[in-house]
Parts: C-alpha cells; structure tokens; sequence
C-alpha cells in the first residue's frame, strides 16, 4: 500500500495470467516465460478496509471516484472522463420487449468514446515511469484520446495511423496536435511496424508497453454501472469486443466489488458483440474452441475491426463462465441498429453501437435475454466520428423561403 | 541481433510440414517455442526469433509464403 498524490495505491505487482509468474510494477505487458498477457493485481485484503460505499460516492463525478482501485501512485491525467449517463432506455425496451434496458452513454467522454477512461490511466502510468512521449496506432477513437491525454500531460505523442484511413477521421486526432504519421501499408504493416518500434524507442505504447494499467481503466464501466443501479450488477450486459480488452475489464470490475463486499456476488450474463466482418471471438464461441483464430477484417464497424484480438481469449472465457453469449451482427444490422438507437432514445452513436444494438436485438427476438431482466447495453463511442456511414439520412424538404412554398411542400405533413 | 515474438497459425494442409525446423535451418535465425496447441486440423505456436533483423525478416516472408498467418504475439496493435 503506497500514499500517491490524492488517494491510496493497493497496487501489488503485475501476474502472468496464464502462468502465474510476477513481476514488479514496470512497462511491460508479456510474460518472460510464456509470453502471455500480464494483469495488474492487488491487495484485495487491504483495499477492503480502505474502501466503501460511502467514501466512493463522495469522490469526484469523474471516473477518478475509483482512483484507489486503480493502479496509479501520483498525479493523475485527467481531461473529465467518466461518470457518464446511465440512461433508462424505455422506447427502445419497448421494440425489444425488455421492460429494464439501460443504455450506458459512454459517448459523453471528452474524446466521445470510451478509450478515455483506459487511456487517463495509462498516461497517468506513462508520467510515472518518467516517460516524455506516448505513442500508439489507431484508426480514430484510441488517437485522439492518446492525442488529449498526452497535451494535458505536457508529454509528447506519435499517432500512428494506416494511409487508408479517410482524412476527415484525422481532424478529430489533429486537432491535439500530436505528431500524426500516416503508413503506407495494411493494417498488418502498420502493426508489425508498431511492434519494431516499441523494440526501438523508449515511449509509452499505449497498448503495447503500458497495456497492463491501460486495460484497469475500462473496470471503471462496471464500477459505475454498478454504482449507478443502486449498487447492484445488471442481469445481462451487451458489450462489443474489438481486442477483447474492455469486454473482460467490465466483468473484473463487478468481481472486484463483489470481492470487496461493495455488491452482492455477481451473477451477470455477459454477451460479447462483434461485427460480422470482423468476428474471431464469436467464431471461437460458436465452435466451441478455446483458441481464436485471426481474421481479415472487413466491415463498415472500423473501430471494432480487430483480426488480431490480444485478449480474444480471456473475453472468450468470460462470455462463457458467466452464463452469456456472442452474437455476430452484419453491416447493414449495424446500420439498422444505429438508426433505431438514435431514433428511439436520442444517442448517436457511432458503428460499434449498431453493433451492441443488433446484438441486443437478435438476443432479446430469441428469447435468450427476458423481459425482465435488467440489461445494460454498453454504447461506447460517438457517431459524429464516422457520420458518412448513415448519410443517406439526410433527404431534407426544400422550400422557398415564403409560408406558401412551406405550406405547398409540407402542408399535409403540419 | 534482435528477438521478436510471433504466433504462428497453421492451415490444416501445413500441420505435418517441418516449417519451423526448416526456418531455422534455411535462415539464421534461433527458434524458441513458448506455447503451442497442435492437433490434427489446427495449429499455432507463440515462439521467439533471434537473429539479425534482416534474417529475421526474410524468414518470416519465407513462412508467410508457405501459407502460414505470422501475427505479433501482442495481437493487434492497431486499435479503433
């Protein structure tokens, strides 16, 4: 347990999680031994003291309330992310047949997706090792959070980012002014180039180095989540999965405050939503095998379009042990969805959305997901980003500026 | 010299095939396997390579143009 600036550290050591090796807290992200993923641990035994229902509801409405459960020792990197809305989403139920759907908006973070919360954490870490420069490679979402982050901090970033992404995704990472690369290649070049440089260059990579603390942040979803219902874990929850990360981070939240006695033991049913273009960990759920091959991705859901899942694996597991499932959904289902959630509740949410909403439909038509069932749907990224997806919407009236023209063209409709 | 960790995924066609014996003979480069599942229609292996670069890297173009998937052992670095 370590004093840091404005909480309590109950960070203990990284564990391999196939292996069980250890090692100290350091920025690294593979086992030595059996080149498995390496997982934060703490010491449960004296957060449980130091925490409680009380003392987290009066922290900042930020997701630093969770900062002691976090694994940071100073000053943290915060640009206002988290505590975002947790929405009663009646008129979509009500398509459903659900009586008790909730929308968590995690649209609403500074960067408009959920990469914010792993992202503070990271860079929050990337200052603590001592870092000048974070980097990483991304096609939007994950850029422009690293790019907000990195100037809050004072640090430098390099974002690296495949040619054919289309150059309007870019302004939204630009407009941080880090220094924006552009690789001519595939996405398989852009990684392996990726995976060199982390070999060559003292930075922060944001998912490849500091991945360990990166992948802690997306637990504040299930704290919240939690906190927000009362302190009470959902039934079911519908969440997409892209490396499967964030998927297995939502679940370790919820096992965390059941471990810490803040929630009743969890019995929540997570099922995992991918794009049909891109679905290795829903191929691997419906074989029925624990290994996930890798894919081509190909599908208008850019920010989910992972071939390559580094935890495939782990959320594979997770959708199992808890009783869920995992649902491929196709292009044109994802387009569906992203109308039917702005349409019934409001939420523009970007492809990945439409994902989680035809997922949550086809779940809800089977029977598998019931009427009364609490259901959190995870909405994790804003639809302004990639907007061109839906622009077929747009067929407005066009009318003369007088009352008659108006009356003329719209008359019948008024 | 540098190392560079790998997943190697095998089509069911290449399973029998000696493609990691016969890397390290035709290229100068040390195998180190980590974990591996193999079975009768399926397979892939996490390993090290050790070499020079440039060995390295005209290893794993030789791998890939066998048929093989070569995929950084840390998945997808590329993120939405």
């Amino acid at each position: 347990m370590a004093e840091g600036v404005g909480g309590v550290s109950y960070t203990r050591a990284l564990i391999c999680r196939k292996c069980g090796q250890e090692y100290s807290i350091q920025p690294i992200s593979r086992c030595d031994f059996c080149l498995s993923p390496l997982e934060v641990s703490y010491d449960y035994k004296a957060m449980a003291k130091g925490i409680s229902r009380e003392k987290l509801a009066g922290g900042p409405f930020s997701m630093w309330r969770y900062r002691d459960m976090l694994p940071v020792e100073g000053k943290t990197v915060d640009i206002g992310t988290g505590f975002t809305p947790l929405v009663k989403a009646d008129n979509l139920g009500r398509e459903f047949g659900l009586d008790e759907l909730y929308i968590k908006n995690d649209c609403l973070n500074p960067t408009y997706s959920f990469k914010d919360r792993p992202v503070s954490v990271a860079v929050t870490k990337a200052q603590e090792f001592g870092f000048d420069t974070v980097a990483c490679a991304s096609t939007g979402n994950l850029a422009a959070s690293v790019a907000a982050h990195a100037i809050k901090a004072n640090m430098k970033a390099y974002v690296f980012v495949p040619s054919s992404v289309e150059s309007g995704k870019l302004v939204g990472i630009a407009i941080y002014n880090p220094t924006l690369v552009t690789v001519d290649g595939s996405y398989d070049d852009v990684n392996r180039l990726c995976a060199r440089l982390v070999e060559r260059y003292n930075w922060g990579f944001i998912n490849v180095n500091l991945r360990p603390y990166y992948a802690e942040g997306s637990k504040t979803l299930g704290y919240e989540v939690a906190e927000q219902l009362g302190w009470h874990a959902p039934d079911c929850i519908v969440a997409p999965a892209a490396s499967g990360l964030m998927f297995t981070r939502i679940w370790k939240g919820l096992d965390e405050l059941a471990m810490l006695d803040l929630i009743e033991p969890v019995n929540t049913h997570m099922y995992l939503a991918q794009a049909a273009g891109s679905s290795p960990i829903v191929n691997a759920f419906q074989s029925g095998t624990l290994h996930v091959h890798p894919v081509q991705p190909d599908t208008i859901a850019k920010s989910i379009a992972i071939g390559n899942p580094a935890d495939g694996y782990y959320a594979l597991r997770v959708a199992r042990q808890s009783g869920g499932g995992a649902c491929a959904i196709t292009d044109e289902e994802i387009i569906a969805g992203m109308k039917l959630l702005a349409q019934t509740e409001g939420i523009f949410a970007e492809a990945t959305g439409g994902v989680v909403i035809g997922t949550l439909r086809k779940l809800a038509a089977s029977g598998v997901i019931k009427r009364n069932e609490l259901t959190v749907a995870f909405i994790t990224g804003a639809g302004p980003r990639t907007q061109d997806i839906v622009s077929d919407l747009v067929r407005p009236f066009t009318v003369q500026p007088s009352l008659e023209s108006f009356e003329e063209v719209l008359g019948a409709r008024v | 010299m540098t190392k560079r960790q790998v997943m190697f995924t095998f089509p069911p066609e290449l399973i029998r095939e000696p493609i990691i014996y016969t890397l390290s003979h035709q290229f100068k480069v040390v195998t180190n396997i980590r974990r591996a599942d193999v079975s009768e229609n399926k397979g892939w292996v996490v390993l090290e390579l050790e070499g020079e670069d440039s060995e390295i890297e005209h290893g794993i173009a030789w791998v890939i143009s066998k048929g093989v998937r070569v995929d950084p052992v840390v998945g997808d670095i590329v993120e939405g």
